[in-house]
């Protein structure tokens, strides 16, 4: 279990280290070109490349987050078993729900 | 000095300063001179048994490879057990917790059913018998274990050393056990516990690196995993 689990979190860093390169790099374009938050939309809106980027942006930060958090739980607090790991299957279908719905909002916006 | 077993009690002693004189030296005017109920462990005194590593001025070290003045340049030495293992008495730990996860990462050499009669012949330039060399020095001293943060925030992680071994046959040409071995260590008290901290690399009197090996069971592991041996 340790040993998937460590998969998946490195395979998520791989995607993420790129996907936060290329969302801060968005960000600071953005900004500098003074683009206001409706204009931003414009150009999310309907583009199936930004939707499909965000998207395994979403499911990348889904699957590293509670698999770290859970490694930091037990090492610091020592909770442990399978009251934990639910709580962590909770926290990770939060974070794909919230990241998906905010994804489809910039899409469908 | 730390004294007894609890870690309360510090003696102070005046020892005469000598050229040339190991920490091990020091330790030893005290018991012979100072105070003969004094506990202290060593066999060789030229670096080749292990037995004689403590906490010098918060360093884990073998006593007899450390001279006075370059662990004190004042003068003034701390003495202490190692750390992460029991206190028997004064600077002597009890190691069996150690030495039970060596047993625990399967640290010992299973041969292949295959091996056949004749030595086995493993090429010095082949990688498997590479990684072993860098890592098979180790005469468990236990100081990459007393460094080790890990070991000290959870008792149950396997430490730097047992990995150490581990990983000397997971690269055994000979070994058969090495499925078995990695399974034994896959899960959260082993080798993914690691921190890459370093520390046991930094102390390791063998200028051996724990942390290089661990980095390469995790590596054999993401492989085992991805086989579907996990």
């Amino acid at each position: 279990m340790t040993a998937r689990l460590f998969m998946l979190q490195r395979g998520s860093a791989a995607v993420l280290a790129l996907a936060v390169l290329v969302h801060l790099a968005t960000i600071i374009i953005a900004v500098r070109g003074g683009l206001t938050a409706g204009e931003i939309l414009g150009r999310t809106s309907g583009n199936l490349g930004w939707f499909a980027f965000y998207t395994v942006f979403v499911f990348a930060a889904a699957i590293h987050a509670p698999i770290g958090l859970r490694t930091i739980l037990r090492e610091w607090t020592g909770w442990r078993g399978r009251f934990c790991d639910a709580v962590m299957v909770v926290f990770a279908v939060s974070l794909l729900v919230l990241g998906l719905r905010a994804t489809w909002a910039v899409y469908a916006a | 000095m730390q004294r007894g077993s609890d870690g309360r009690r510090i003696d102070r002693f005046n020892v005469p300063r000598q050229p040339a004189q190991t920490v091990l030296d020091v330790v030893t005017w005290i018991q012979r001179e100072a105070d003969p109920t004094l506990a202290y462990r060593f066999a060789c005194r030229v670096g080749m048994c292990g037995s004689c590593a403590m906490t010098v001025n918060g360093k884990p070290r073998w006593t007899c490879r450390t001279r006075v003045e370059r662990a004190a340049p004042d003068g003034h030495l701390a003495l202490e057990p190692l750390r992460n293992m029991p206190v028997v008495k004064d600077l002597v730990v009890d190691m069996a917790p150690f030495f039970a996860k060596w047993t625990a990462a399967r640290g010992v050499f299973s041969p292949r059913d295959d091996l056949g009669e004749d030595f086995a012949v493993v090429p010095p330039a082949t990688p498997g018998r590479r990684a072993a060399d860098a890592a098979i020095e180790c005469i468990g001293c236990g100081v990459c274990y007393a460094a080790c943060d890990v070991v000290a925030w959870r008792s149950d992680y396997l430490g730097p050393a047992a990995l150490n071994r581990a990983w000397t046959l997971v690269n055994d040409a000979r070994d058969g056990a090495g499925r078995e071995r990695l399974a034994a260590i896959a899960e959260d008290t082993g080798c993914h516990a690691c921190h890459s901290h370093g520390s046991c690399t930094q102390h390791c009197p063998k200028a051996l690196s724990p942390t290089a090996s661990i980095a390469g069971l995790k590596r054999a592991m993401l492989h085992a995993a991805m086989r579907g041996e996990l």
